[in-house]
Order: structure tokens, then C-alpha cells, then sequence
């Protein structure tokens, strides 16, 4: 047992020395939630836009105050002509230009109808359509205030309900991913790294050679990088939850007992990579582009799976991380007990346990 | 010139040499190209969603199946009671979950007015705001057209309405695709500039063998240009083939002028060569170069408005941006491709990235010491 202290001291020693790899190891989550929590953002927030206002009546001039004065949208430019939008949307000026058809007003009050067209930059679609159906609600509810006491209209108020995330944050959303991509790169990568390192440098013959039992091994060479990923997924957790208020609505217990199973998975795939690769480029290859592109591209934590096409649907499916996000935030944000991720909890270890057995059967002892 | 012209000769074999080399330069792009820009896309289409009609009434019917006809809903979830609307958001059977109160008919005949409700799963909130946004789009819809017919029956009164008409322009179909592609092909001329540049003197560096350059007459300034122009050239080659993929595979609009693209794209390359050069300059490692290129450019890239819009953010985060080179190549990139920027509209962009560029290769010289 004592052998054992005194090489897992000294894989401890060889993590703390490299202090750059460390500064980025517990850098890189704090700064990824704290630019998700705050800079990260989706919603429509300040568009610029051009006005070009044909009829510059009473009612046209309204119609923009009351557009200007949601926090959607800036006014950047008056234009004068339809020749100007081609030239302020290359520039990149505006996002939107709102054209109003001349004699507004008076049409609005002898024929009961006017026109106003809008005008999108639609090179960026999303900002597009989102900027496009603000706008048409803005006008509308205008439309109606004027027509109100007028007529007998008719109006279903839809009342929304932001289920488990009230304020829309994009934290929530991202938080569970950014867990899955880090316990992936701590746990998988550098495990897998920090093996085939004594491979390559040859010293692995010397600790095969030692009274070590191989699990031993191992188990040593994994110690540090668990406490690693166990500081960092506290420190992830104590962020989200002091800095940006996200919730743990579920039980703490299993929500830790989850992330627990997870690192086993995450460990356990490291040392398979480590059995295979030959040197720690290759390592660090594999672990790059097989593990951290498709975790953060192909869990779900950043986009929805739901829209991609099936082979990369398909691809997901085979991640520890695509379940383990579910399970977080069915957990932390749905609050729900241990009976609604039941399904997922079986993936993760049926996972575990194949990857255990197929590299303690690749695990070779002579070299 | 002619130790420059050797230098180079020397990094290109060295490259060539390196069996790994080859595929990440000409297989890499195909696929991230491919897995790239069919993974990064924030469209919300088929939105599954369930209706609780508690009313079930001709009118309701209507309204649920208006919703059904929207090619951005698909009904997957039938509850029968509130809880079991709950309980399917819960269970991910649907996102969006209408309910319909009772008397919904009686109300709207008789008072005018009626409410309805719509849960939504908000964990991901940016797609809940948009699905807010299309439900709250098909219910005015359904306002003014069933209105209008119930109005006119009743009492034909002039009333004022103002029409809206839009128009998208440079991508009328809002393909996410078109809006991806070239923002990923400047990720992969960083990609493959950054990694190879910062890995190539702390290599020397490991091996020792810059020692040995260290103790030549070769200059500072001519061996990092023999250094980085194979880089250079190699990045180029990169983006050409990437366009050339762009182009043939997802029919990306080349509207504006491709001279422009690599004209900038040569004074961007600049900039990221260096700073991968200074990145080199810290590192013991390999490992370590690898480790903190990969650092910097995951936060450059999430701030470069390639997945996120930068007017998004807040004032402090896009004053960060301003000193991203991704986010400055990105936009002149799309402005230029989609839109058919002309150089008069991105001079900006042109101004602000000779100047970092100037600025990021100074520091590499100066960083870089011939004497350890």
C-alpha cells in the first residue's frame, strides 16, 4: 500500500509542476461559464435599423416612435431611397429597413389600409426572422390600439409560460454542456495523454517491471486527474449557482452520484485511447477530434440535436455526453427524481462497463 | 533572400515528411465542412408540440390545427388533462404545449375576447423566445383572419388596419447553411494556421535542433518568414479548397469579389501566424502549444459571432471583440460572399487587421531571442 501512496504522490507532483496545463485546466471552465452566462447570447438585443419613410405624416412618425421605443431596435439611418438599402445593408449598417408607403396616413384613413414592407439582411437568417417577427408584432399591436372602440374586434391573448427557465438565461442551457466537455477533456484527454506519456518516454516497462499490480497502475495515474475534474466540477456548480442563480431543483445526491458515473465513463475511455494510441500525438488526436469536437458539437448543448440529420443524430446517440446533459438538467432544471432518467443512467453504465472490460482486455503487460 | 528561399524549402519537407500532415491538410476540411455546417445550426423547424382542448369547440379545433399547418410545428403530444400537459414537457414529448380553456368559443362570440395558454420548455432559451415568437405570430394570424369573418357577419364596420409585408434579402429561403459556410471556412484557415505555427518552433525547441539554427547566421526576421511562409501558403491552399467545396456542395452565393477574400484573407493570415508564433515563444511543450492555442482560440471563436450574433452581447463583451481577428475575417467574410460587399464597405475591417497584424508580428520578432 505504501508503494502505492508514493506513486500516486508522484503523479500528483508530475500534474502540479506542468503549472501552465493546470492554469488552463481550471482557466478554461471558469471563463467558458462566465462568457456563457454573460456574452453568449441568442435573443434580440439592439438591432440597428433604417427607416425609409415615403410619407413622413403624423401616423408614419408614431409608428417609428413606437417601434424605437421597445429596446429592440436603433435607428441608424434615415434613408432617403430605395437605391440607399442595398448600399447600408453591404456596408453592414442595418440589420432591417422599414419602408412606409407614401400618403400613409390618408390611406390609413380613407381606403382603411396601408402598407409598410420590411426589408431584412437576411445573411444572417436567425437575427433575420427574429428581428422580422418583433417588428410585425410592433406593428400590429399598432394596428389594433387604432382600430380599438372602432369595430368589434377580436382578440385571443396568448399568455406565455416559460417552463423551468423564466428569464430565458442562456446559461441554463449551457452549463450541463460545458460540465460534459470538460469532465470529457480532464478525465478522457489528459488520462489518455498522461499514460501513453510513459509509454513513449519508456518508462512504462519500468513501472510494469515494479511490484505494482497493473490496476494499480492505473488507478494511480487516474487519482489525480479525478480530483481534478471533481474541483472543477464544483467549481462549475458553485459559478452557476452564486453567479448566476441556476437552480439544482432535483436532489444534490444525484445529481453528484450522476457526475460520479459520468467520470468513471469519462475515465474508462480515457485509458481505452490510451491502449490503442502509440504515441501522445496520436493521443492527443483522437481525443481532440473522436471526443471533444463531437461532445461539444453533437450533445446537444449548444445545438439541438433535434434539427440535425440523421447520421449525425445517429452519431450522438453513441456519447456519454448527449445522455449525461440530459440527465443534468433533467435534474438541476426539471427537478426530477431518479424514476425520469432511469433510461439514461442504464445507458451511461452499460457504457461504462463495455469500456472497462474492452480495455482491461486490450491492456497489454508486457510491452 | 536566398537563406529565406532554403528555410522555406526546409519547413515544407518537413511537413510533407509528417505522415499525419497530409490528411489533416486535404481530409480535415471535407469534414469539418461537412459535420460543421450541418451541426451549428440554431433553426428551429418541427418544433414538437401538443394541444389540450379543453374546449372542443369548431373554433378551437381551427385554432390547434392552424398550428398543425405551420411547417415550424409538429404535433406529437395529445394530453388529456393539465397535468398531463406538464407531465409531457417533463418527458420531452413536446416543447410547446397549448392549452385551450374551456368556454374558449363562448368567450370570443360573446365578450370578444379570450385567453390561451402556451407552456413552453425555456430551458434552451434562445429557441424558446423564437417559439414564443412563431406562436405568438400564428395566433395573430388566426386574430385578424377568423375577425374578419365573424366581424363581417355580424357588423360590417370600416376599420384600419395596417399590412406588413417583408422581404429577405441574400438568403430569401433563411438557409442556416449558407449563413454557416463561410464563417467555417475562415475557422478552418485559423485552425490549420494557428496549430502549425505554434507547434513548429517549440518542436525545434523539444528536439534542440534550434540550437543549432540558433548558432547559424540566419537573422531574426528571415527565419520566422521562412518559418511561416510555408504556412502561409499552406492556409491559403486551405481556403482555396475549402471555396471550392463551399461552392460545390452547399452552392454557397460567391456575390462579391473572390480577389478581395484573398487579399484579406493574406493580411488575416498574418496576424494568426504571429500569433501563433508568440504562442510558440511561451511554451516548453508541444503539448503545452497545443493546450494554449486551443485555449485562445475556443474564446476567440465563441466571441467571433460565428454561432452568436455580436450585437447580442453585452457593451463590455463586444468591446472584447474588437481585438478578435476571427470576428473581424468572419464578418467580411459573410459581407462579402453573401452580400457583395465591395472594399469601400469592409476598408474597416481592411484598416483595423493590417494594424493588428503589424502590431502581432512586431511582438513575435520581439519575443523571439536567438540567445536562450
Amino acid at each position: 500500500m505504501n508503494k502505492f501512496k508514493g506513486f500516486v504522490y508522484k503523479e500528483f507532483l508530475h500534474l502540479i509542476r506542468d503549472y501552465r496545463t493546470m492554469i488552463i485546466l481550471i482557466g478554461m471552465p471558469v471563463i467558458q461559464v462566465i462568457l456563457f452566462g454573460f456574452a453568449i447570447r441568442n435573443e434580440l438585443n439592439s438591432v440597428n435599423i433604417g427607416i425609409l419613410d415615403r410619407s413622413k405624416d403624423e401616423m408614419t412618425q408614431k409608428l417609428t416612435s413606437k417601434i424605437l421605443s421597445s429596446d429592440y431596435f436603433i435607428l441608424k439611418e434615415y434613408l432617403a431611397d430605395e437605391s440607399q438599402i442595398d448600399a447600408a445593408f453591404k456596408k453592414g449598417l442595418v440589420k432591417e429597413v422599414i419602408v412606409f408607403e407614401s400618403g400613409f396616413a390618408e390611406k390609413l384613413q380613407k381606403e382603411g389600409r396601408a402598407e409598410v414592407q420590411i426589408i431584412t439582411d437576411a445573411s444572417e437568417p436567425n437575427m433575420a426572422n427574429l428581428a422580422l417577427s418583433y417588428t410585425t408584432g410592433i406593428i400590429l399591436d399598432f394596428s389594433q390600439s387604432l382600430s380599438a372602440g372602432k369595430d368589434r374586434s377580436f382578440i385571443i391573448t396568448p399568455e406565455i409560460k416559460m417552463l423551468y427557465n423564466e428569464e430565458l438565461k442562456s446559461v441554463f442551457m449551457f452549463v450541463p454542456g460545458i460540465m460534459a466537455t470538460i469532465l470529457m477533456l480532464i478525465s478522457a484527454m489528459m488520462t489518455s495523454i498522461t499514460i501513453t506519456r510513459e509509454k513513449e518516454f519508456g518508462t512504462m516497462e519500468v513501472l510494469l517491471a515494479s511490484p505494482l499490480k497493473p490496476y494499480q497502475i492505473i488507478l494511480g495515474k487516474v487519482a489525480p486527474y479525478l480530483l481534478l475534474s471533481l474541483v472543477n466540477l464544483t467549481l462549475i456548480l458553485w459559478i452557476s449557482m452564486t453567479v448566476f442563480g441556476m437552480p439544482v431543483r432535483g436532489s444534490m445526491i444525484l445529481l453528484i452520484a450522476e457526475c460520479a458515473l459520468f467520470i468513471t465513463t469519462a475515465l474508462s475511455l480515457g485509458i481505452l485511447i490510451s491502449t490503442v494510441a502509440g504515441s501522445m500525438q496520436v493521443a492527443m488526436m483522437i481525443s481532440l477530434v473522436g471526443l471533444m469536437m463531437p461532445t461539444v458539437l453533437l450533445s446537444g448543448f449548444i445545438f439541438p440535436i433535434e434539427n440535425m440529420p440523421w447520421p449525425l443524430q445517429w452519431i450522438s446517440h453513441i456519447l456519454p455526453a448527449k445522455w449525461f446533459v440530459i440527465i443534468i438538467k433533467n435534474i438541476m432544471l426539471k427537478g426530477t427524481g431518479f424514476s425520469y432518467v432511469y433510461k439514461e443512467t442504464l445507458v451511461l453504465i452499460s457504457m461504462t462497463v463495455f469500456l472497462l472490460g474492452l480495455s482491461i482486455k486490450k491492456f497489454k503487460t508486457r510491452l | 533572400m536566398r537563406t529565406i528561399f532554403f528555410i522555406v524549402r526546409k519547413e515544407f519537407r518537413q511537413v510533407f515528411r509528417n505522415r499525419s500532415m497530409l490528411p489533416m491538410i486535404f481530409v480535415m476540411p471535407i469534414i469539418q465542412l461537412l459535420i460543421l455546417a450541418n451541426a451549428t445550426t440554431f433553426e428551429i423547424k418541427n418544433v414538437n408540440f401538443g394541444v389540450l382542448d379543453l374546449d372542443r369547440s369548431p373554433l378551437s379545433t381551427r385554432l390547434a390545427s392552424k398550428f398543425e399547418a405551420s411547417p415550424h410545428f409538429t404535433r406529437t403530444d395529445y394530453p388529456l388533462s393539465q397535468k398531463d400537459a406538464e407531465e409531457g414537457i417533463l418527458k420531452d414529448r413536446s416543447k410547446l404545449t397549448i392549452v385551450i380553456p374551456k368556454n374558449f368559443e363562448r368567450d370570443l362570440i360573446k365578450e370578444n375576447k379570450a385567453q390561451v395558454q402556451f407552456l413552453i420548455n425555456a430551458i434552451d432559451g434562445g429557441a424558446a423566445g423564437i417559439i414564443a415568437a412563431y406562436s405568438q405570430s400564428i395566433v395573430r394570424d388566426f386574430n385578424i383572419d377568423e375577425g374578419m369573418n365573424l366581424i363581417n357577419v355580424i357588423t360590417p364596420v370600416q376599420s384600419s388596419t395596417v399590412k406588413v409585408s417583408y422581404l429577405h434579402w441574400y438568403n430569401p429561403e433563411l438557409d442556416y447553411i449558407t449563413f454557416m459556410v463561410p464563417g467555417i471556412l475562415v475557422l478552418l484557415v485559423t485552425f490549420i494556421g494557428m496549430f502549425l505555427s505554434s507547434m513548429s518552433v517549440v518542436k525545434e525547441k523539444e528536439i534542440g535542433t534550434i540550437e543549432q539554427i540558433n548558432v547559424t547566421p540566419i537573422k531574426k526576421y528571415e527565419f520566422i518568414i521562412g518559418k511561416l511562409t510555408p504556412f502561409f501558403i499552406i492556409a491559403l491552399f486551405e481556403l482555396t479548397f475549402g471555396l471550392f467545396i463551399a461552392k460545390l456542395i452547399f452552392d454557397i452565393p460567391f456575390n462579391g469579389s473572390l480577389t478581395l477574400i484573398f487579399f484579406f484573407a493574406a493580411v488575416y493570415l498574418v496576424a494568426v501566424l504571429s500569433v501563433g508564433l508568440v504562442i510558440s515563444t511561451f511554451a516548453d511543450t508541444q503539448q503545452q502549444a497545443m493546450f494554449i492555442s486551443w485555449f485562445i482560440l475556443v474564446i476567440f471563436l465563441l466571441m467571433s459571432g460565428l454561432f452568436t450574433p455580436i450585437q447580442s452581447m453585452p457593451m463590455w463583451a463586444q468591446r472584447i471583440t474588437w481585438f478578435n481577428p476571427i470576428a473581424y475575417f468572419i464578418d467580411a467574410m459573410r459581407m462579402v460572399l453573401l452580400k457583395g460587399s465591395g472594399f469601400s464597405d469592409i476598408s474597416k475591417h481592411f484598416l483595423i487587421m493590417t494594424i493588428y497584424s503589424t502590431v502581432v508580428t512586431a511582438y513575435a520578432v520581439f519575443r523571439y531571442k536567438k540567445v536562450n
